[in-house]
């Protein structure tokens, strides 16, 4: 069964149709990618299938289940994570405390164990900690577990998003331009990270990427999206050649 | 790593509880000696009420991130509930420390029913707005307490919006709450023990939940609203959840300046948007989110304008004057360019905690 | 019914003084995105001048008011330049604190130069009061000249908004302050200009007010000053049509309200008002959405 079965979505703001009649099958494991030019509504697509928009046709299966018009919070608990194009990190919180934000679903003690300082309190933070610290570790962040958010250089506050995503136990992980803003080398090593995800936590990801490079190397299949609606999809060495799509990116 | 984080926080907080054990010694030695004038000894209860609201007003501006200006609506709601209640049971529980015990749980109630009714629908609306319903919200609650008639007599309770006289009560009967005149003859329960006793309580309660699930999320919420979601927390809950207990710690601060006044009546000047500004500019020129800042604020900003009385009329303009000052030097683009230039840190040369990318 | 005509009568009065104000607080808001606190105190500031220039120094009503506007259009200006200007771009929280900031300034200084014992103002309004349906209703020389002064300011400010270049300027800032810069508008001067104008407007208000309500002290701008924000807010902040059914609106709810209901929860009513209409349009009568992008 897909783990992820997107049928006839679309999304009207005021008149105007940002996306059409969009579907995506992923299966379980796959690296997919999802691409077009600037405004063809790849983050809008995005934000429908984590409940940020309500869509107003079609419906989102996530391993079989329903989670159409779900709230965010709902639609994270059922499975789905995502990373932001414009970095969202709790700036002033530590890198490890926002990974511990991710896990916070997962490893729960009441406000009040909290402020009695319970003996769960003690067991539950050392649990996080000890969780968080192996997230951050995979990202090669662990040194620097203690720095402000905000303070980090912008590669690393891109990984640390991606670990806290990771953190709330996703079965499906959704990277906005993960690349946007990092050098060649960065963004080669970004590449081994994610397939290292992939493989190491079982992760179906999928991603928006306008780096041509990433998208080829890392993606087993593609989605292109133009004005709102598909334009091709399939495996991704097919789907660069398409002329169709070498037109979409360059005009004609 | 983290070990030595979660040293440093420990000992940060401990260094603020001993802060205020260490002050209350202080005062106590100097009270025995004979030292204290009795202008000061009558300020420490206000004194310990003023922390109190500064700390709890701390977890809504700074840990949650939403301005408040309605904090002393919520003082007013725990002192009048408990003044009720103590007024009310004076003969019926004659054992003074019970009494008084049940006064601040009623009191705390009261405030976080009020916070958590308000805060339902004001919690929906952000920035300004949400101070300005905020405001609106405190100088309702001051305004209908001042309309406020309940008395009892033999036949049981009576209440009225109009006048005591309304009421229609037997003659046996005793106005409890007399409208504009508020609540006379409140027990004298108050005292700075137990002043400095509610104050490391709040404070227990507002450390130990900022350092805990509960407080990352409020702060994950404070810094980014759209990530907190999409991590999966519950954004309603836990900003009401600060704004509950926020407004029952403030509740507490009302039942210990109830108790050290025998006529309490609801007027602008404790119970309006002043008092509410005032706690906000101990927050402010404390530290937003500095807990120890605002119990430092609040203490300076009392205390020195009374020690220094000559100042008196000038108290006003020169906390205005220093709250403009701040908020530009912290603030602004500009300031904060200065500070980093001209930073304690960088002018004794220890490494600065950030790292260059 | 006699009675609830002049209530209303009041009521519009009232609410035509609100609308001044509430013009400050929406054009400032709509275009420097700001809650300017103090604006309602600029207002006891204009009063005061009048007060000073006119009972104190004799000078005619016409030149006391000109030079009490000149003043607040100066303050106004300084203001911005001082407190609001650094903060350009700092947090929402910052911005609001400093203006409580300033408002407790004014408050403060007019407390130490007049002290607080309330002064009686002298009516700048010098007009028979008209009576209609055999006296039943006198609408008082004040209540008139407010009503019509409202109007005429709302009139010439839509004009000059729509009109001149600098209005359409402001215009510009409101949408898209980045975009404005770029298209070759001046933002700092247009928002010193705005807050000119409302200083302005803030000292016409002022001494309205203080003709109608003759009572002057340095808390007199405190209370108007929230009202007419939340009557910018009701008919919905940035929009000045807005402001001026808001204000109106607030003004009626108010009288009648203290006539009808209960003159100690006049205010509490007022206040209800606010809270119930950000409930149910939290964008106010006249205002547009904004949604945040993610």
């Amino acid at each position: 069964m897909a783990l992820l079965e997107v049928k006839e979505l679309g999304i009207s703001f005021g008149g105007l149709r940002a996306v059409d009649d969009f579907h995506l099958t992923i299966e379980p494991g796959e690296l997919y990618g999802l691409i077009g030019p600037n405004g063809a509504g790849k983050t809008t697509v995005f934000n429908l299938l984590t409940g940020v928009y309500k869509p107003t046709d079609g419906y989102i299966l996530l391993d079989g289940e329903n989670i159409t018009g779900k709230k965010t919070i709902e639609i994270n608990q059922h499975g789905i994570a995502r990373t932001f194009q414009n970095i969202r990190l709790f700036d002033e919180l530590t890198v490890l405390d926002n990974v511990k934000v991710g896990l916070h679903n997962h490893h729960g003690y009441s406000t009040l164990t909290g402020i009695l300082r319970l003996p769960k309190y003690y067991r539950v933070e050392k649990e996080m900690n000890e969780k968080a610290m192996e997230l951050l570790k995979v990202f090669d962040l662990d040194g620097e577990a203690d720095y402000k958010a905000s303070n980090l250089p912008y590669g690393k506050q891109r990984k640390l998003e991606i670990a806290r995503a990771l953190a709330t136990e996703p079965k499906l992980l959704l990277l906005d331009e993960p690349a946007a803003g990092m050098n060649p080398n960065e963004t080669q090593e970004l590449m081994n990270t994610i397939r290292f995800v992939r493989d190491e936590f079982h992760m179906t990801i999928l991603l928006i990427e306008h780096d041509m490079r990433l998208v080829s190397g890392i993606c087993e299949k593609l989605t292109v999206l133009n004005f709102g609606q598909i334009l091709t999809e399939g495996e991704t060495s097919e789907v660069l050649n398409d002329p169709k799509v070498i037109k979409a990116y360059l005009g004609e | 790593m983290k070990i030595k984080a979660l040293n440093k926080h420990t000992k940060s907080n401990l260094i603020t509880y001993g802060m205020v054990i260490l002050a209350y010694l202080v005062m106590e030695i100097f009270m025995k000696a004979g030292m204290v004038s009795s202008l000061l000894e009558g300020l420490l209860v206000p004194l310990c009420t003023y922390v109190i609201l500064a700390v709890s007003l701390n977890l809504v501006v700074g840990i949650s991130g939403e301005l408040s200006l309605g904090h002393a609506g919520f003082m007013c709601v725990g002192a009048f509930a408990s003044a009720f209640f103590s007024n009310y049971t004076k003969e019926a529980i004659t054992v003074g420390g019970l009494r008084f015990f049940l006064a601040i749980l009623i009191g705390a109630a009261a405030a976080a029913l009020f916070g958590f009714l308000i805060g339902i629908p004001v919690l929906r609306l952000r920035g300004d707005y949400l101070a300005i319903v905020t405001l609106a919200f405190g100088e309702i609650i001051k305004n209908v307490i001042n309309v406020i008639f309940l008395g009892h007599d033999s036949r049981g309770f009576h209440i009225s919006f109009k006048d005591a006289f309304s009421m229609n009560m037997e003659p046996d009967g005793e106005v409890l709450i007399n409208g504009p005149q508020g609540i006379t003859g409140t027990p004298h329960d108050s005292s700075f023990l137990i002043g400095i006793i509610l104050i490391l309580i709040t404070l227990f309660i507002v450390i130990n939940m900022v350092n805990s699930r509960t407080g990352r999320a409020i702060m994950a919420i404070r810094d980014n609203r759209i990530a907190a979601e999409s991590v999966g927390i519950n954004i309603t809950k836990y900003k009401l959840l600060a704004f509950t207990v926020s407004a029952s710690l403030a509740g507490v601060a009302g039942v210990l300046y109830a108790h050290n006044l025998s006529t309490l009546a609801a007027q602008p000047k404790n119970f309006g948007y002043n008092m509410s500004i005032m706690i906000l500019v101990f927050v402010v020129l404390g530290g937003i989110g500095n807990i120890r800042g605002s119990i430092i604020a609040a203490v300076v900003l009392t205390l020195l304008p009374e020690l220094l009385r000559s100042l008196n009329d000038y108290r006003m303009l020169m906390y205005a004057v220093v709250l403009i000052a701040t908020m530009i030097f912290t603030s602004s683009p500009g300031g904060q360019a200065f500070r980093e230039r001209y930073s304690l840190k960088e002018l004794f040369g220890r490494k600065n905690e950030k790292k260059e990318a | 019914m006699m009675g609830f005509i002049s209530y209303l009568v009041n009521g519009i009065s009232l609410g035509s003084v609100y609308a001044i104000i509430a013009l400050g607080y929406t054009m400032v808001y709509g275009i420097a995105k700001m809650l300017n606190f103090a604006h309602g105190d600029v207002i006891m500031v204009g009063g005061f001048v009048v007060f000073t220039t006119m009972s104190g120094a004799g000078l005619p009503p016409l030149i006391s008011i000109l030079i009490s506007m000149l003043a607040c259009t100066a303050l106004g200006v300084l203001i911005e330049r001082i407190a609001y200007k650094p903060l350009r771009g700092a947090s929402k929280l910052a911005v609001l604190i400093t203006a409580i900031g300033v408002s407790y300034f004014l408050q403060n200084m007019a407390l130490l130069i007049f002290g607080s014992n309330t002064k009686s103002f002298t009516s700048v309004v010098n007009m028979e009061p008209i009576s209609l349906a055999d006296g039943a209703i006198i609408i008082s020389g004040e209540t008139i000249v407010t009503v019509l002064t409202c109007i005429v300011i709302m009139v010439a400010l839509t004009s000059f908004i729509k009109y001149s270049k600098s209005g359409r300027a402001m215009l510009a800032v409101s949408e898209d302050s980045g975009a404005a810069q770029l298209m070759g508008v001046n933002v700092n001067a247009t928002i010193a200009l705005t807050f000119a104008i409302g200083s302005a407007l803030a000292a016409i208000a002022g001494v309205l007010l203080c003709s109608s309500y003759p009572a002057l002290t340095p808390y007199t701008g405190a209370m108007p000053g929230i009202k007419a924000f939340v009557a910018a807010v009701f008919g919905g902040i940035g929009s000045i049509p807005g402001a001026f059914i808001g204000g109106i609106l607030l003004g009626i709810i108010e009288i009648l309200g203290k006539a009808y209901i209960s003159s100690q929860l006049a205010d509490a009513i007022v206040f209800a008002v606010l809270i119930i209409v950000l409930l149910v349009k939290p964008t106010g009568l006249l205002g547009k959405q904004i949604q945040e992008k993610v």
